[in-house]
């Protein structure tokens, strides 16, 4: 027992100088004042008119690709689950091979996609069609996150599905159950901590997300995230920045321990 | 994503870009090179040795060939990306700098914290090359002239496409017609966005009149629904693959820009913008003080500043240079603006903290509008 837990030495460091310790500061920063004294400012500043404006901007594009997310994600993974293993792995292997790549290239990528002069464009002049505006929108945001996160939604509905015994399904089946029915009545309910876990690994980094809006945003919308990362990098006021992260990180847990409920009360354990 | 206006300098280190990180690279393993070949080698060949840092490829190297065969002093010439990189590396102490060149809010930042020593001037030659126009503007960050000496000036102004503009333009108005809605490109840097409609409306870059300040804030907010983007490095590839109209940007960047695509045009506005310097300076550590004004100096010869003006091609302060110039190049506007639209340009001073905390108050207003 005692030898084994040497083992998760390195982890201890590692989490203690990367993770406790970088949290620490921040709960440190965001609950003092410049002269250093105690203070819930930084944390009510989320009553500022501007910052809750950026924050439920934040809110409505993490919903919205989360949904577009499993909406994408849900049917997809249910038809690879009827597959045969290999070559449902075939496809699953597909969807996560863009991780491989840094997300960074991927979205400069699109913009080259999306932009006045970009691929759609191309192809669409060539079919005589004017060039449409895509590039610097919230669309071309959403496309952004959609595209980034999508394989953080498939991958455990996938597991999820992959996971339903084949002989509970055959027995609704047998008791004079309907395709519709079985699937109301099995398939969701028996797939829900996969989507539980989905949902939350797509809003989570959705929410917190400021790259994609600067780059396929053109920083036109303001996210919760770039007025954190303008606290921090521009403005130099590292105690409102963290204020504000650590308001992030209550919402974040608060959603989080709802989410988990609703998965728990639904079916097993969530998967993550 | 560098939109720190206190930060990142219209220096240029937009001129060279994405590219410009590759060279820096570079330019990293070779300093530690050589950093690695002077700990093992010299000790006492040091004493013969000028250190100079510099922005990434903003020299012509002959010259610096050209100073060591004439005046027998070797330089150790190393380079640098960003003026923050320079900052950090001369603040570290690792090597003692002798000469280092950047932007002209660099040089006001060192002033304050006192790690420059003051310019002698009597054994130089060369001083009188320079313009007093451009040293007159030098005198707004550095008075009498006492710590930096111009090397190169640059502007903010306009980047159009000729084939989507077909008007002549001479005021930022221009930024503000409906026409060009989706088709305008603004800086994302905080100060930079604000000198436009601040010079539009005649007021200056540097004023602390909140009413003013609050007038420009509001035209900006006005202009957001025309704006396309605000972008700071990626302006010069979307205006180069023809993606907008309009760009508000740096010389540096328009000069670069025009080169790889002909339909592009750089004008700065009648009513005057922003002007930066990238100066010389003699930090504390400096060891070879006398060497390195030799250097300045040498820098200011007609003939060294004339081949490092056809290298880099940003403005010179250097007079003799300039009048040896042909006729095109003396009328390029976009290196040297017209003397009245000159008379109308500023230099970005530091405006203390409380003007900061209220900038970035009115650009988060600003972008969540």
């Amino acid at each position: 027992m005692s030898k084994r837990k040497y083992l998760a030495g390195p982890y201890l460091v590692w989490s203690a100088a990367f993770i406790i310790m970088p949290l620490l500061m921040v709960v440190y920063y965001g609950c003092t004042t410049e002269n250093g004294s105690f203070s819930l400012e930084n944390l009510l500043a989320l009553g500022d008119p501007i910052h809750y404006k950026a924050f439920g901007m934040s809110l409505t594009i993490a919903l919205a690709s989360t949904l577009i997310c499993l909406v994408i994600a849900y049917p997809l993974a249910y038809i690879l689950s009827k597959y045969a293993r290999q070559s449902a792995g075939l496809v699953v292997m597909l969807f996560i091979l863009p991780m491989w790549i840094n997300f960074l290239l991927r979205i400069l990528a699109l913009q080259m996609i999306l932009s006045n002069t970009g691929v759609i464009n191309a192809v669409l002049g060539f079919f005589g069609i004017s060039a449409k505006r895509m590039m610097y929108t919230k669309g071309a945001i959403l496309v952004g996150m959609v595209y980034d996160y999508i394989p953080f939604m498939i991958l455990p509905i996938y597991n999820a599905l992959v996971k339903i015994d084949p002989d509970v399904v055959e027995a609704a089946y047998d008791l004079g159950a309907g395709t519709a029915l079985v699937f109301r009545k099995i398939i969701i309910p028996l797939s829900m901590p996969g989507v539980i876990s989905g949902i939350i690994m797509v809003f989570i980094p959705s929410v917190s997300e400021f790259v994609v809006a600067d780059i396929l945003g053109g920083s036109k919308i303001l996210l919760f995230g770039n007025v954190i990362e303008q606290e921090f990098n521009v403005t130099s006021n590292w105690h409102l920045g963290s204020g504000l992260s650590v308001v992030l990180m209550i919402f974040i847990f608060l959603s989080m321990a709802v989410m988990n409920r609703t998965g728990t009360e639904e079916g097993d354990r969530v998967l993550w | 994503m560098s939109k720190l206006w206190n930060m990142t300098p219209p220096g240029p280190v937009r001129k060279h870009g994405r590219k410009g990180l590759l060279a820096a690279a570079l330019c990293l393993a070779l300093s530690g090179l050589t950093l690695g070949c002077m700990k093992s080698g010299s000790g006492n060949a040091s004493s013969e040795k000028l250190t100079v840092f510099n922005y990434g490829d903003y020299v012509d190297r002959a010259t610096i060939k050209m100073f060591e065969k004439e005046t027998g002093i070797k330089v150790n010439y190393e380079e640098y990306v960003t003026p923050e990189d320079m900052y950090t590396k001369y603040k570290s102490g690792v090597i003692n700098y002798d000469l280092i060149c950047s932007t002209e809010y660099m040089v006001e930042k060192l002033v304050r914290e006192d790690e420059l020593e003051k310019i002698d001037y009597s054994q130089m030659e060369n001083m009188d090359n320079l313009d007093p126009v451009y040293m007159d503007f030098c005198s707004e960050f550095d008075p009498g002239h006492q710590y930096a000496v111009p090397y190169f000036f640059g502007t903010v102004g306009i980047l159009y496409n000729t084939e989507m503009v077909d008007e002549e333009i001479n005021s930022w108005g221009i930024l503000w017609e409906e026409k060009y809605k989706n088709q305008i490109i603004m800086e994302n840097s905080i100060r930079d966005a604000f000198l436009v409609p601040l010079k539009w409306k005649g007021y200056s870059l540097n004023t602390e009149n909140e009413k003013e300040l609050r007038e420009a804030q509001r035209l900006l907010m006005d202009q957001k629904h025309l704006v396309e983007a605000y972008l700071v490095d990626e302006t010069r590839d979307a205006m180069i693959a023809g993606d907008a109209a309009l760009a508000v940007t740096y010389s540096g960047d328009a000069t670069e820009a025009m080169d790889s695509n002909d339909n592009l045009d750089y004008v700065v506005p009648d009513e005057g913008s922003n002007i930066w310097f990238d100066c010389w300076f003699i930090p504390k550590t400096c060891r070879h003080k006398e060497e390195a004004q030799k250097f300045i100096d040498f820098m200011n010869r007609e003939d060294i500043a004339a081949m490092n003006f056809d290298y880099i091609y940003y403005g010179t302060p250097n007079k003799a240079v300039y009048d040896s110039l042909d006729q095109e190049t003396r009328e390029d506007r976009t290196i040297f603006p017209d003397q009245d639209v000159l008379d109308k340009c500023e230099v970005f001073s530091y405006l203390g903290k409380e003007m900061d905390t209220l900038y970035n108050r009115m650009w988060k207003e600003l972008k969540s509008y």
